[in-house]
């Protein structure tokens, strides 16, 4: 999947991924992918609520490299 | 959807009861929801500029993981509360838990407001000079104002 830029929350725990992803969208413009990498289990169901807060489309939410990588559409 | 509200009163100062407000707090802003926190009694100790001085005691805290199992006795000799204290931090550091100076950061940089108790300042005779910038310091009545209009209220 294309994106147009890439936040590394490998090895941080809750909330940081998350609220850490919230501040990489706030400098994207509506409609760029953001691709979050995490290594936080919990991270998976955060991404997914997140998503449905705050109206930023979950694009797909899987696994590479026993990451757990997001894509997420700016709103 | 009306933006949600949080309100949440933070009354304990020891490191493991400092996280459950900002992160709570800090997540809640990420979700797009207006959060007040409203620090009295031992939660102002979360306002401080210096947060080293957060501790934790693992007297009195019979639900505390420990490595080994240790009995009451021990925890009350000198020097075991700066102990444990460091090892949770240590594993926090090790797990990629924020330290509380970022957490606090990213809550104001969220813009959640932070109102410190003004009677237990002048209780305690705390200085204002030694509490972050960007705070406002209030009564019961002027978190009452705010906590009457939220979605969820909670008490830390």
């Amino acid at each position: 999947m294309n994106f147009d830029k890439e936040y590394d929350a490998s090895g941080l725990a809750c909330p940081l991924p998350i609220v850490k992803t919230k501040k990489a969208l706030n400098d994207m413009t509506s409609g760029q992918v953001l691709k979050v990498v995490s290594t936080d289990p919990g991270s998976v169901c955060d991404m997914e609520a997140f998503a449905e807060q705050t109206g930023n489309a979950l694009l797909e939410s899987g696994s590479e490299n026993s990451k757990f990588v997001f894509f997420l559409k700016k709103a | 959807m009306a933006t949600k509200k949080m309100a949440i009163i933070a009354t304990k100062g020891a490191l493991d009861m400092a996280y459950p407000p900002l992160i709570l707090a800090s997540t809640a802003a990420a979700l797009g929801w207006e959060v007040q926190i409203f620090f009295t009694f031992y939660g102002l100790a979360l306002l401080r500029k210096d947060l080293s001085g957060i501790a934790i005691s693992p007297l009195a805290n019979p639900a505390m993981p420990m490595p080994v199992p240790m009995p009451v006795i021990v925890s009350v000799l000198p020097g075991m509360e700066a102990m444990a204290t460091m090892m949770m931090k240590a594993k926090m550091k090790k797990k990629g838990v924020a330290s509380l100076e970022e957490l606090r950061d990213l809550c104001q940089e969220a813009e959640v407001k932070f109102v410190a108790c003004q009677m237990t300042v002048d209780l305690f005779e705390f200085d204002k000079k030694d509490f972050v910038d960007g705070i406002e310091f209030g009564g019961a009545a002027t978190f009452m104002k705010f906590a009457g209009e939220t979605d969820v209220c909670l008490f830390i």
